[in-house]
């Protein structure tokens, strides 16, 4: 796999660490209560196909990226920077 | 059909055209009393004990592929109970007893071999642990060896044992781990699940679960509506997808592992070697195949291949290790698709729907877990409360973060394990 950075350009896959799903933008408020708190630290959609996930570019820029990938075909389609993303669930 | 030596000597003289197959290809029926998803290895274990030591017959398993062709047919065959925490150590402890009994049982040759299984350490923190970790099997009743670094030269001389960035500073054995022939596993339970009455029906994907008033009473399938008044959901990789049709969100994430092996060699490696600070481990199969794998990919897959990083990780692995294999050539290489859950440790358990249970997060471990997986979860669907080698394996666990199981000691959140 080659994720497009897009600082760097297309890179190696080795060159990044994969940080989860991309709900992890999505942080309850402190007092959301247990349920939101699970929901976001635990469950997953776990998705068998299109998923977007967090990608730290760590060999590279230091970047963290939003990518949109295929968990069955492992095909990229999108990177993006994460502070540019407004929540990460889309 | 039983097997016997004398049947299999009188096969052999008349061409082998006596066999026949070995379990049923029945049409679902419109209703049964207890439904299985998934005749993986550890569905089929669940029907087998629910049949055997409940009397429950009126179950169907559904498969969506064929026996055999999920997770139990895509291992590295370990069978091992080296574990240390509780809940852990006593379900794998349970498990481990379970296949050393399971070929009686079953009366067919999973060809068990308890060849030993060693856990190599490299430093004098790694030693402790070791030393640690043996007390616990020890204390829960299995074996264990701590073996100083001359005692491991003499089981193995082939590894590198002067490495510059690994030396080997000794090991822990386990002496009644080993491996097993994983299809034989799988044929062996279907053919003894079925000869008890329980219908096996491949090529039937669920597609739906029904609840009505809080209660399940049957599942949807590619083959029509089947009803039911239990529910066991055990598909590995796939709880998310099937725990969903039941308004279910699950805490996992599934993930690639990849394993290889090497074109069949004469017998070299007589042991299950595994080399954790390299994410390597190694056995030799009966067939001659040196089979080995690594670590996760380390991103969530359903492709059922790796990619190339992990697999020159695991070659490098090797070649540390034990450099010779270097004139080995690898012959196929695979990828199995993990449910990780984020303790690292499995959920056997009730659901919020009555009559609805569940089995999943083996993460990279399901194999070993089959006998004992399904015994417990037939116990749970039989008489609706946990057998007690499995009570912790609690799905709340997480929610109230009472119970947690972090095998590892690195975190109970995904991608840690």
């Amino acid at each position: 796999m080659r994720i497009p950075c897009p600082l760097c350009g297309s890179r190696d896959i080795r060159e990044f660490d994969y940080m989860g799903h991309a709900q992890a933008l999505d942080r309850p408020e402190p007092e959301a209560g247990a349920q939101a708190w699970d929901d976001y630290v635990h469950n997953r959609d776990n998705p068998a196909g299109p998923t977007r996930d967090l990608w730290f570019h760590g060999l590279g820029c230091g970047a963290w990226l939003v990518v949109d990938r295929d968990t069955v075909s492992h095909e990229i389609t999108a990177a993006a920077l994460a502070r540019d993303v407004k929540g990460g669930a889309a | 059909m039983r097997f016997s030596g004398l049947r299999v000597l009188t096969e052999g003289l008349t061409g082998n055209k006596g066999w026949r197959p070995h379990w049923r290809d029945p049409a679902p029926k419109s209703d049964y009393d207890i439904i299985i998803i998934g005749g993986g290895g550890h569905g089929l274990s669940t029907a087998f004990y629910l049949a055997k030591e409940h009397g429950l017959t009126n179950i169907a398993v559904l498969e969506k592929g064929y026996i055999g062709g999920g997770n139990v047919g895509r291992n590295t065959t370990i069978v091992r109970a080296n574990y240390n925490l509780p809940g852990n150590s006593e379900f794998y402890s349970h498990s481990l007893k379970l296949w050393e009994g399971l070929e009686q049982e079953v009366n067919y040759n999973a060809m068990m071999s308890q060849r030993g299984v060693l856990n190599l350490c490299h430093s004098d923190g790694q030693r402790d642990a070791f030393a640690r970790r043996a007390n616990s099997m020890i204390n829960q009743g299995d074996d264990a060896v701590l073996l100083d670094r001359e005692g491991v030269r003499k089981l193995v001389p082939y590894l590198d044992f002067d490495n510059i960035r690994f030396p080997i500073y000794g090991g822990l054995l386990h002496p009644r781990g080993g491996t097993a022939r994983h299809d034989a596993v799988a044929w062996g339970y279907a053919r003894g699940a079925d000869s008890r009455g329980v219908d096996i029906i491949q090529n039937c994907e669920v597609t739906g679960i029904d609840v009505e008033n809080g209660r399940v009473t049957g599942v949807q399938t590619s083959r029509g509506a089947i009803r039911a008044r239990k529910v066991g959901i055990v598909v590995a990789g796939r709880s998310s997808q099937v725990a969903a049709m039941a308004g279910m969100r699950l805490p996992i994430e599934s993930h690639i592992l990849q394993a290889f092996v090497t074109e069949g060699l004469k017998p070299v490696i007589d042991h299950v070697v595994t080399f954790g600070m390299g994410h390597f481990y190694i056995s030799q199969s009966d067939k001659g195949g040196l089979v080995f794998g690594g670590d996760l990919d380390f991103y969530a897959s359903y492709a059922q291949r790796g990619n190339l990083p992990m697999a020159e990780h695991v070659m490098e692995a090797a070649m540390t290790l034990m450099p010779m294999i270097g004139k080995a050539r690898v012959l196929r290489s695979w990828g199995g698709i993990m449910d990780m859950s984020p303790d690292g440790s499995p959920v056997i358990d009730r659901t919020h729907i009555d009559g609805l249970y569940l089995n999943c997060g083996w993460c990279y471990g399901g194999f070993k877990a089959v006998p004992g997986s399904g015994n417990c979860f037939a116990h749970l669907i039989a008489q609706d409360r946990p057998h007690p080698a499995a009570a912790r394996y609690r799905l709340d666990r997480f929610r109230t973060g009472i119970g947690l199981m972090d095998e590892e000691g690195t975190g109970a959140q995904h991608n840690l394990h």
